[in-house]
């Protein structure tokens, strides 16, 4: 739970989480294994159909809840079932209790349920004198704990099994041994005496099919099926976004969650409740049976045009599992009571602006939940959309809107950067790195050497170096993002060295600017559409063929936010742009065709750092990968290529610890691969693995994948 | 191979993937001896069962006391073939149920039960589980042997969708797709069989 008050107090949560050295080491443990076995879980299988179409069909519903939850309580009504909806989370927790206290239940077995955790429902029957017991294994350790889950699908995962064995000794009132597989038996017995004392049983849900008015619950334990069998009362609580129209719809979820959640091709049980069964508890040998919709602003996110979408989420925890920021903190910090990349979402839904502030601010972008997501959300985007809107609601610090001003007036910004140079003189080293760090930046960000602005910027060298091509085949833009432009013009040269070689015009329009990323990821949605706009003149993509760009960040952004961002009237316009774009590699690979005819010489063994925002952001794999075959380059592949290095831009300044353990972490596997040089396809990337490598005294080159051809072309 | 012959394979080793243990039977007497075996000779059947022999609060010992023999429970099977059955379990001194799992809470040694369908790829039983006995019987077992008919085998869950539907409509319903024992990795996410279910999961492929 979020519990900070500030940004500052969040980081020393965050810190604190860092230092938890079990809690590091299940979690990276957990994030190697998760890969592996979701991998293995999909082979032979077209995910991404199967996700489109898990995502259409959400979709549908999520358009026609009304619709799908009058037939849901038609049917269930007629074969017995009371059908309640809950408009608030206290609502909902009311209604449960009158149940209770109607039927005369005081003691209430659980089976899981995120909606019971969103709702704090067991608080709300405590408070009312009844006994509570969670009876998934997980649940009733964080429980017993007083905590809350730090995983939605494994709750306890943050726990070792001494700490385990430590809770089961107070329950049993018997020392107990922390072996594993006899904890499960002592929970399994204990457990099975409250099954027998409970008058009430609550579940939750993971499909209400509306075209049968039937439950189906997903477990592996078998607790909600005891859950639901063995109290004379059950009552199951369920989002509204959990109406699905058909089995057929809950099915094709089945086929997915599972091993999307932990690797399995389905769990070991799937319960399918229609109506309530015969139960001998009963007087009239009947079950009591209730089922809890609860809206809680369900129904107005449904019609949310940016939003709406987050209601498809299955809750299988995947956006978690590959998070490179929960694996370094876990769930109670990435997360407030739902977890993970749709908890930082969730949260301010559902649980409000204060406890989300600080939260939405730690993802860093890197795109790895959306590439999971058994539903298809855009989760990195509408965690960006939801600081925005608190930004809005609650004010824009300083820092951010100043970013924004800066960044819509190119003439200012470019003087500043200019400025910057001048400024840093003193403090710059002979490798071009900065020793001490101008004002700005605080001395948590020495985890790596951060780069000098270049003498010369490529805007200002480009008139020297624009290469003269006769008979053209083609013409390009080229847009180089400040980074290049100001910081590393040097990779930039190299590449239109790469490309200039093939007949290719090469431009490069000055007006343009900071892609405006950077904007967006500090909420600034005002600042980031006007300098789109900014770019979009300057570049009029009518007159190109191709926008090249060898950043990975700014191209993604280009592609993909642009049109976004530009509002209908900007559509067509913003859409011929977006098109046009292209990363580097896959220009120089695909369009250009260079192959190893090109390239003339032999190279040293090379690893390679895929940016996330290439391989995920434009699905660039094996592009830069064959270059550097094709170079010459001995390419040693290593394990995790596609891991953020832990730049995120702005990320990296306001959570420099999380940033240096990623990064710390990758220049680990580099070092282990014995290769002498790190290349990747983003600015960003280099400084990031180039100042770490710097800090950490690593023989090292670290460059930029144009850099490495450039030098090699015959 | 005939297709049947094709679908058990797959689900046969479909179902060994999640731990169950599979085998093959001609009747259902072969499903009786192999569940007597099973309890006799193999030692399935205890007094103490599993976890009763872990120190545990006064109530949770109370129930693992309420088990004073080795218990075998067949709540759906029709009279004749339960008779049958039932000779051969006090031959070798077991008890067989037909009802009463409400009384035997602390546990059971084996739940018998004839599946519905079989699901190929992804080993997974379907059991209309609408009688509170049969369902209880496959819950709170130590040991689940499910009897499945070759003929009963499908592709997937698609090919058995209009069944399951027709099912789901003729309310009251309570259906259970079973796939291996019950499991849990919640602590250190180590895999631990038998957490609330079935400790194991017997499924004998029946040629019919
Ligand atoms: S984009 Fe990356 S950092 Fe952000 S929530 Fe998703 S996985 Fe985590
Ligand atoms: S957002 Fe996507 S990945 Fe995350 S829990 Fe929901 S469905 Fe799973």
């Amino acid at each position: 739970m979020q519990t900070a008050q500030n940004l500052t107090q969040y980081r020393d949560e965050l810190k604190g989480a860092l230092s938890n050295e079990f809690l590091r080491k299940a979690m990276d443990n957990f994030a190697v294994a998760y890969r592996g076995s979701r991998v293995r879980a999909f082979t032979g299988i077209d995910v991404e159909t199967l996700v489109s179409q898990i995502a259409t069909a959400k979709d549908a519903s999520i358009s026609r809840l009304d619709q799908l939850f009058a037939e849901f309580k038609e049917k269930a009504e007629k074969a017995g079932v009371h059908v309640h909806l809950a408009r608030t989370a206290q609502e909902a927790n009311e209604i449960i209790g009158r149940i209770a206290e109607n039927a005369d239940c005081k003691k209430i077995v659980k089976s899981k349920s995120m909606t019971a955790e969103e709702t704090l429902l067991n608080h709300h029957l405590e408070a009312k004198g009844m006994e509570v017991t969670e009876t998934d294994l997980g649940e009733w350790i964080i429980q017993l704990r007083h905590e809350g889950p730090t995983h939605m699908v494994m709750p306890a995962i943050h726990l070792s099994r001494f700490q385990v064995a430590d809770l089961f000794t107070g329950v049993t009132g018997h020392e107990q041994d922390a072996e594993i597989e006899r904890l499960v038996k002592v929970a399994r017995r204990e457990l099975r005496q409250k099954y027998v004392d409970a008058d009430m049983g609550i579940s939750g849900a993971n499909f209400c099919v509306a075209e049968t008015g039937s439950l189906g619950i997903i477990t592996n334990e078998g607790n909600a099926r005891l859950v639901t069998t063995l109290p004379r009362v059950h009552v199951a609580i369920a989002g509204l976004d959990k109406l699905t129209p058909t089995l057929e719809d809950a099915l094709r979820v089945i086929k997915v969650l599972p091993r999307n959640a932990t690797g399995q091709a389905i769990t070991s049980y799937v319960t399918w409740i229609t109506g309530p069964s015969e139960c001998q508890a009963s007087p009239d040998g009947k079950k009591e049976m209730h089922v809890v919709f609860l809206d809680n602003g369900r129904s107005a996110l449904a019609k949310d045009p940016i939003f709406s979408q987050v209601l498809r989420c299955v809750r299988c925890g995947a956006c978690a599992n590959v998070c490179p920021v929960y694996r370094l903190v876990g769930g109670h910090q990435m997360g407030h009571i739902y977890i993970g990349a749709i908890g930082l979402i969730l949260t301010y839904f559902f649980h409000g602006r204060e406890a989300a502030k600080n939260l939405v601010q730690n993802c860093i972008n890197c795109g790895a939940c959306k590439h999971v997501c058994a539903a298809g959300i855009d989760l990195p985007r509408l965690i960006k959309d939801v600081h925005a809107r608190i930004l809005d609601e609650d004010g824009h610090p300083t820092q951010s809107t100043l970013l924004g001003k800066v960044l819509k007036n190119r003439t200012l910004f470019h003087t500043l950067l200019r400025t910057a140079r001048l400024a840093q003189r003193p403090f710059k080293t002979q490798g071009g790195f900065l020793r001490h760090l101008p004002l700005i930046f605080d001395k948590s960000q020495n985890f790596r050497a951060l780069p000098a602005i270049a003498s010369k910027a490529f805007r200002d060298r480009w008139p020297e170096i624009r290469p003269r091509v006769d008979k053209p085949t083609m013409k390009i833009a080229l847009f180089s993002g400040c980074v290049q432009d100001f910081v590393y013009p040097e990779q930039l040269e190299a590449a239109v060295r790469v490309i200039a070689g093939q007949n290719v015009q090469v431009e490069f329009p000055m007006g343009q600017t900071c892609c405006g990323l950077p904007a967006q990821m500090m909420g600034e949605t005002e600042a980031s559409r006007e300098v789109a706009r900014l770019n979009m003149t300057a570049i009029d993509a009518a007159d190109y063929d191709y926008i090249v760009t060898s950043c990975a960040s700014c191209a993604s952004h280009l592609k993909h936010a642009y049109p976004r961002l530009a509002g209908e009237e900007g559509q067509v316009k913003a859409q011929q742009f977006a098109d046009k774009v292209i990363d580097f590699s896959s220009f120089v690979h695909d369009v250009l065709g260079v192959g190893e005819e090109a390239f003339t010489g032999t190279g040293k063994k090379t690893a390679y750092h895929s940016p996330c925002h290439l391989c995920r952001g434009l699905g660039v794999i094996d592009q830069p990968r064959e270059l550097l075959r094709d170079a010459g380059v001995e390419y040693v592949p290593t394990e995790e290529e596609d891991v953020c290095c832990g730049f995120g831009g702005t990320f990296s300044m306001k959570f420099p610890e999380l940033s240096a353990e990623t990064l710390e972490r990758k220049l680990k596997i580099v070092e282990e691969s014995g290769a002498q040089e790190l290349v990747t396809d983003c600015p960003g990337c280099v400084m990031q693995l180039r100042g770490g490598a710097e800090r950490r005294g690593m023989r090292l080159n670290v460059r930029h994948i144009a850099e490495s051809l450039a030098e090699r072309l015959k | 191979m005939t297709a049947t012959a094709t679908l058990a394979d797959t689900f046969a080793e479909k179902a060994k993937l999640v731990s169950a243990v599979v085998s093959t039977v001609k009747s259902l007497e072969e499903a009786f001896d192999y569940t007597v075996d099973l309890c006799a000779k193999k030692e399935a059947c205890k007094l103490l069962i599993s976890g009763c022999g872990e120190p545990l609060s006064p109530p949770a010992e109370g129930l693992c006391e309420t088990k004073q023999e080795k218990v075998v429970a067949a709540p759906a099977l029709p009279a004749a073939q339960f008779k049958a059955f039932k000779k051969r379990c006090d031959e070798s001194g077991f008890k067989l149920l037909q009802k009463g799992m409400r009384d035997n809470l602390g546990g059971i040694d084996i739940g018998f039960t004839v599946a519905d369908w079989g699901i190929a790829d992804t080993g997974t039983l379907v059991i209309d589980s609408s009688s509170e006995e049969l369902r209880l019987a496959t819950m709170i077992s130590e040991i689940h042997v499910a009897v499945l008919p070759i003929s009963k085998i499908v592709a997937d869950t698609a090919a058995q969708m209009k069944q399951q539907v027709a099912l789901m409509r003729k309310t009251p319903n309570y259906t259970a797709f079973v796939t291996g024992a019950s499991r849990t990795a919640d602590i250190e996410r180590v895999l631990a069989l038998g957490v609330h279910g079935p400790l194991e999961l017997h499924i004998l492929l029946l040629e019919d």
